[in-house]
């Protein structure tokens, strides 16, 4: 609802109404009544940049607010909270659910480890996590920016610490133009140690997943964790408070590369936030709308959309680059809309298509119609291929692995008695949690016989059997003896294990040798 | 001469170069610039006086901290010394034929003999061990003096033939050339290499080694590791297995020498030297292991 008395703010907007590159833009600028203010270009500014004017965003309840609040306690309830989750796996392995265990690169996820050498499986979630990315934007606009975005939760927990201490915007304004008294200075220094003190919050939750969270918030306190840890939460207290607490909407209207790309994720049949401005304008307010019904649109120009905005848009320029899609806007105008007594959704969730049809005066298609377009059905397509691949490889990866590398220098040698000896080192690898008793046989090379570096040749035989322990790779040096004339050929090492589940594998390595001439 | 005027679209001075119609703005350099050109000037001046800066003709200015880039690596090397220190007391206070059988100092000590033996055995012995003709191979099954962990640690800390040395390894063949017929010296030859499957026995060979040689190499030629006499019997040929070789070498034998390395190198340097050597797979003797380096407890790291 207008308010008389408050203060016309839209000069003090962050002019962003540079025009997205993309079909998107341009289409809505076309069907737009009133164009936008160009910006002048002739004359070089002033200055270099405009100055920052702060955004006091106004507290509004809605269906979108109610949801931003459950997904901003959901990702931060994640954020903070998993590390503490514990998870049994025996005597060999951390008993923490998600730990990257960096010193002994080690990758622990609830059931799953993952080796170094498994990192494709790493690789192929960061991969999903993109697509993924493109499939959300592709059919529902830039709801990451809007709701889950780092950026997005912390500066709305910045906003809520600010209208927790300093009152709602009006308030907060009022105290912004105030001089400084002690009064003043008082809140805001209280407001900075909060500030820092989510910044704490949040880089002492990032370390939680490095170590094992409960002996680091001890060895922590008691200054014994290692150097990396301080610095950690040192640096990453700073971004947080410089990103959450200076920055803000800055962060996505200048530093973010994401809302450029996301211009061509999208296209006429993903869901935006718009304003109808077929039905809003011409605009004016209530009383003069009330006096000459027939000249003014539904607007009512009670810049509630821009009040609550988080980045501090006008949502009625258009779609722009500053708009990540909160739909507090919506939240404020269905209310306004509603105490004047008028449909609601004069600034909607909207497809380009739909503002095209219901300008035209059609019925806007059904919201499943949307969702369900080629894109976003092949996004989905090769999003669900890769996740199925990677539960495949998972389900069927092999948990012990064997290579093997010859002695290069010399590549082989004369025995006393004739035979030829290759030397090499093998490495058997154990990725379960308990200790493996394994069997390595010759593979070929006929009349071959092996031992170990602690074992003589006496002992020699076809195969070795040895006990790996649980996470870890054991090396082993093996020599291998062929009968004399032996030349180079060939052959494989075979790697069983002795228990239930006999996992196998295979190296296959050449064995050196002078042949028969020597 | 230069033709300075003032720019109308920018009300800017130019420099008043002029190259085809393009002329040069005198924009001021941009302030941050500048500062950060100031910065680096006055950074230079505390670093001259702080670190060794100017070179002057026999020596360079030291600078006032006393740091050099020797001092650095001492102080480095020694920290990596102080570090090593557990391992090494713990080497240096077991017995060289026990190493073996502490599957953890035994590859400690394994890998510092690697390093020792590229800095001081590769000269003879090759980068390999694979040594070369004259040069013992230690990678292979042969040895003259015994391939056991403290038959290896004993040459390698009194050398072979080393003069004052009364612990040295000497063993002596005489030059038969004085001796024998140059007949009798292809005969024995000729017997020498049936031992070793080459070539056809014969008696008068075999008479003239039985007389000659077999007090030194034995009665079947398999040599005596108590003189230092080669196995003959075998495959393996410290100066060659063709006749006209062996023909030599009963003539005019030659014997090699290795330095004893006791007072050259540091006791712990030996006994890694002796593990690396004895892990080239020609090593002998392993009664002192009990469990093999895999099979042991295997708590999470």
């Amino acid at each position: 609802m207008s308010n008389p008395d408050e203060p016309k703010i839209e000069e003090g907007v962050v002019k962003t109404t540079q025009p997205v590159s993309s079909a998107v833009a341009d289409a809505v600028a076309g069907a737009r009544r009133h164009e936008p203010h160009e910006p002048a270009r002739q004359h070089l500014p002033e200055k270099l940049y405009e100055p920052r004017r702060a955004v006091h965003n106004k507290r509004i309840d809605g269906p979108f607010r109610r949801f931003k609040w459950l997904v901003m306690f959901v990702t931060l309830a994640i954020y903070y909270g998993t590390p503490w989750i514990r998870w049994d796996r025996g005597p060999y392995a951390p008993d923490q659910a998600v730990l990257v265990d960096l010193a002994h690169r080690r990758f622990y996820m609830f059931g799953i480890e993952i080796w170094p050498q498994e990192f494709y499986f790493v690789a192929g979630l960061l991969i999903m996590a993109g697509i993924g990315l493109f499939l959300i934007t592709s059919a529902v606009g830039r709801a990451w920016c809007g709701y889950s975005c780092p950026q997005t939760v912390w500066t709305d927990v910045f906003q809520h610490v600010d209208r927790f201490i300093d009152g709602d915007r009006n308030a907060r304004m009022r105290l912004d133009a105030a001089p400084w008294t002690w009064s003043k200075a008082l809140r805001r220094a209280f407001k900075w140690t909060i500030y820092l003190a989510i910044g704490f919050w949040t880089g002492g939750a990032w370390i939680m997943y490095f170590a094992d969270a409960p002996t680091l918030v001890h060895d922590f306190w008691r200054g014994e964790a290692a150097p990396v840890a301080y610095i950690t939460v040192a640096v990453l207290t700073l971004t947080t408070v410089t990103l959450g607490g200076f920055m803000r909407e800055q962060v996505c209207i200048y530093m973010c590369p994401w809302p450029r790309i996301q211009s061509a994720m999208m296209d006429e049949k993903s869901l935006t936030v718009t304003y109808k401005d077929w039905r809003g304008e011409p605009r004016g307010s209530l009383k003069k709308a009330r006096k000459d019904p027939e000249h003014y649109g539904d607007c009512v120009d009670c810049l509630q959309c821009v009040a609550v905005c988080p980045t501090g848009i006008d949502i009625r320029e258009g779609p722009q680059i500053g708009c990540i899609t909160c739909a507090l806007c919506i939240d404020a105008c269905d209310r306004t809309m509603a105490e004047v007594g008028r449909p609601r959704g004069l600034i909607d969730y909207a497809t380009l298509e739909d503002c095209k049809r219901e300008a035209a005066g059609e019925a806007p298609r059904p919201v499943w119609k949307t969702l369900l377009h080629p894109r976003t059905l092949i996004y989905l397509g090769i999003w669900s291929a890769l996740g199925l691949a990677m539960l495949f490889a998972l389900g069927t990866r092999s948990r012990i692995d064997i290579s093997a590398a010859p002695d290069r220098n010399p590549p082989f040698m004369l025995l006393s008695d004739g035979s030829v000896r290759n030397s090499f080192t093998v490495k058997l690898r154990n990725m379960s949690t308990a200790p493996r008793r394994m069997k390595v046989t010759l593979d070929g090379l006929p009349g071959a016989v092996m031992w170990t570096s602690t074992t003589s040749r006496e002992a020699a035989a076809r195969s070795i059997e040895t006990t790996v322990p649980a996470d870890a790779t054991a090396p082993l040096r093996l020599y291998i003896a062929a009968p004399k004339g032996t030349g180079e050929q060939p052959f494989s090492f075979h790697l069983v294990t002795l228990d239930k589940q006999a996992e196998r594998d295979t190296a296959k390595v050449t064995f050196s040798g002078p042949g028969a001439g020597g | 001469m230069a033709n300075k005027r003032i720019d109308e679209p920018t009300g800017t001075e130019t420099v008043g170069h002029e190259w085809d119609g393009i002329e040069e703005l005198d924009t001021p350099m941009p302030r941050w610039w500048l500062w950060t050109f100031y910065i680096t000037i006055a950074w230079a001046a505390v670093y001259v006086v702080l670190y060794p800066a100017w070179p002057l003709i026999s020596h360079g200015t030291q600078g006032v901290l006393g740091w050099t880039s020797r001092g650095q690596l001492a102080k480095e090397m020694s920290a990596a010394d102080a570090a090593r220190q557990s391992l090494r007391e713990q080497i240096a206070a077991i017995d060289v034929e026990k190493l073996a059988a502490s599957p953890d100092l035994m590859s400690q000590a394994v890998a510092g003999g690697a390093a020792a033996f590229k800095v001081n055995c590769v000269q003879c012995h090759g980068s390999g061990a694979a040594g070369s003709a004259g040069y013992p191979n230690l990678n292979d099954d042969d040895w003259l003096w015994g391939g056991s962990l403290p038959a290896i640690h004993q040459t390698i800390l009194h050398g072979i033939r080393q003069p004052g040395d009364d612990q040295t390894r000497t063993s002596q063949m005489p030059a038969f050339g004085d001796i024998l017929e140059p007949r009798q010296i292809s005969d024995v030859a000729g017997y020498v290499m049936s031992l070793s499957g080459k070539g056809p026995a014969n008696a008068a060979g075999a008479q003239i080694f039985a007389d000659n040689c077999a007090v030194c190499h034995g009665a079947d030629g398999k040599g005596l590791r108590q003189f230092g006499a080669p196995n003959l019997a075998d495959a393996i040929w410290l100066y060659g297995g063709t006749k006209q070789d062996v023909m030599r070498q009963v003539r005019a034998p030659r014997h090699g020498v290795m330095p004893a390395w006791q007072g050259r190198l540091d006791p712990v340097t030996i006994k890694m030297l002796a593990a690396y050597v004895h892990s080239l797979g020609g090593g002998e003797d392993f009664t002192q292991v009990t469990e093999t380096p895999v099979e042991q407890s295997n708590e999470q790291p």
